[in-house]
């Protein structure tokens, strides 16, 4: 598995850490309520098939990425900037 | 049919002519008093028990492919009770105990072998820390004993004593732990299951749960529609799907763990080994292949299949514990589903919907839990009260932060274990 960073291009999957299901980006307001805020911690939709998920290019720029990839067949569809995503609201 | 030796005996001599099917092949009735959804090996114990313990025999097992296809079929088959935490320690004390007396049960030949399991520590802190499990263990009943180095050393003389980073200090020995052949397992509940008359049904994948009225009223299917009052998901891996049919997001990812097997060699690792500075188990089948695993991949998946990165590393451990595997070719790698819950411990639970029930989180260890998660999952289906030796394993616990049980003591969050 490789990651097409967009700072350093195409690498190997070892140069990453996985953290998980990109809801992480889509923090709740602290007064949200205990509902809410563990849907947020715990639940997770898991699905089988595309997903976007946080990565971590740790040995790399240390930049947090967004990756959409597929849980199924381990294709990777898309790299983008978690700061990107953060900053257009998406 | 019975399994007896005379009746090999006999059968070896008349040709093998007189085996039957070890269960029928039924087409789906319009209604069962009770359904399980999953046809590995926690969902044929669920049935087995519910059918044996409280005599409910109008029920199905619902598989979407053959039974014994998931993970009962890809795991590393090793058996134990040597768990810390209460909650977790009685629970897979109770499936130990149903181990030692499955194959008379059953009548079927599990090949279960307690040849016992040796976890090795590498350091003082390590020491105390297998001290104080091996006392919880003691005092739940179960055997533990805490080896030095040449304790160790007169059981595992092919260890590498002193690799200057890792040296062994010693080992916890769980002498009842061991392995048992996975698929007997889930084809011998199979077969009681079916012999007390519940149909197991093959290729009929559940597309819908219906619900009325805050009740399940039963589930959609590739064969048609099924009624029931009490519906069980017992899926592992496939718990997000299937619960999403209920309108249900539950605290689980699922994520690869591989598993790899070597040639065939003559007896040459006579236990369960593992290794306490990185993940790696291993034994030895007896067909002579070793067999071992180590860390799940570390990103979700339903693949079947890992990486390189995670296959590399659990070698890498293997070596640096056990130079003379690297002697051994091997054969296959495969990878299983992991139903990882943000504790690493499992669900066994009701849900908000009246007569659906939950069974899930099994993370690493699913294949020694499928008796007592099975007993124990039937006794909440038919009973709607759960088991007292299930009974911590709530699906409420991450919400309200009480009862957790993280049993490595990492935390409470996905991603940890």
């Amino acid at each position: 598995m490789r990651i097409n960073c967009p700072h350093c291009g195409p690498r190997d999957r070892r140069e990453f850490t996985y953290q998980g299901d990109a809801l992480a980006l889509d923090r709740p307001d602290p007064e949200a309520g205990p509902d809410v805020w563990n849907d947020y911690i715990h639940n997770r939709d898991n699905p089988a098939g595309p997903t976007r998920e946080l990565w971590y290019h740790e040995t790399g720029c240390a930049a947090w990425l967004v990756v959409t990839r597929d849980t199924v067949t381990h294709d990777i569809h898309a790299v983008e900037l978690a700061s990107a995503v953060k900053g257009a609201g998406k | 049919m019975r399994f007896s030796a005379l009746k090999i005996i006999r059968e070896g001599l008349t040709g093998n002519k007189g085996w039957t099917p070890h269960w029928r092949d039924p087409e789906p009735k319009s209604e069962y008093d009770a359904i399980v959804i999953g046809g590995g090996g926690h969902g044929l114990s669920t049935a087995y028990y519910l059918a044996k313990n409280h005599g409910m025999t109008n029920i199905a097992v619902l598989e979407k492919g053959y039974l014994g296809g998931g993970n009962v079929g890809r795991n590393t088959t090793i058996v134990r009770a040597n768990y810390f935490l209460p909650g977790n320690s009685e629970f897979y004390s109770h499936s130990l105990k149903l181990w030692e007396g499955l194959e008379e049960d059953l009548n079927y030949n599990v090949m279960h072998s307690q040849r016992g399991i040796i976890n090795l520590f590498h350091s003082d802190g390590q020491r105390d820390a297998a001290a104080r499990r091996g006392n919880a263990m003691i005092n739940q009943g179960d055997d533990a004993i805490l080896l030095d180095r040449e304790g160790v050393r007169k059981m595992l003389p092919y260890l590498d004593f002193d690799n200057a980073r890792f040296p062994i200090y010693g080992g916890l020995y769980h002498p009842r732990g061991g392995t048992a052949r996975h698929d007997a397992v889930a084809w011998g509940y199979a077969r009681g299951a079916d012999q007390r008359g519940v149909d197991l049904i093959q290729n009929c994948e559940v597309t819908g749960i219906d619900i009325e009225n805050g009740k399940v009223t039963g589930v959609q299917t590739t064969r048609g529609a099924i009624r029931a009052k009490k519906v069980g998901m017992v899926v592992a891996g496939r718990s997000g799907q299937v619960a999403a049919m209920a309108g249900m997001r539950l605290p689980i990812e699922s994520h690869v763990l591989q598993a790899f097997v070597t040639e065939g060699l003559k007896p040459v690792i006579d236990h369960v080994v593992t290794f306490g500075m990185g993940h790696f188990y291993i034994s030895q089948s007896d067909k002579g292949g070793l067999v071992f695993g180590g860390d799940i991949d570390f990103y979700a998946s339903y693949a079947q299949r890992g990486n390189l990165p995670t296959a590399e590393h659990v070698i890498e451990a293997g070596m640096t514990l056990m130079p003379m595997i690297g002697k051994a070719k091997m054969l296959r790698s495969w990878g299983g589903i992991m139903d990882m819950s943000p504790d690493g411990s499992p669900i066994i639970d009701r849900t908000h919907i009246e007569g659906l029930y939950l069974n899930t989180g099994w993370c690493y260890g699913g294949f020694k839990a499928v008796p007592a998660s099975g007993w124990c999952m039937a006794h909440l289906m038919a009973t709607d009260t759960p088991h007292e030796v299930a009974a911590r394993y709530r699906l409420d616990r991450f919400e309200t932060g009480r009862g957790l049980l993280d049993e490595e003591g990492t935390g409470s969050q996905h991603n940890l274990h």
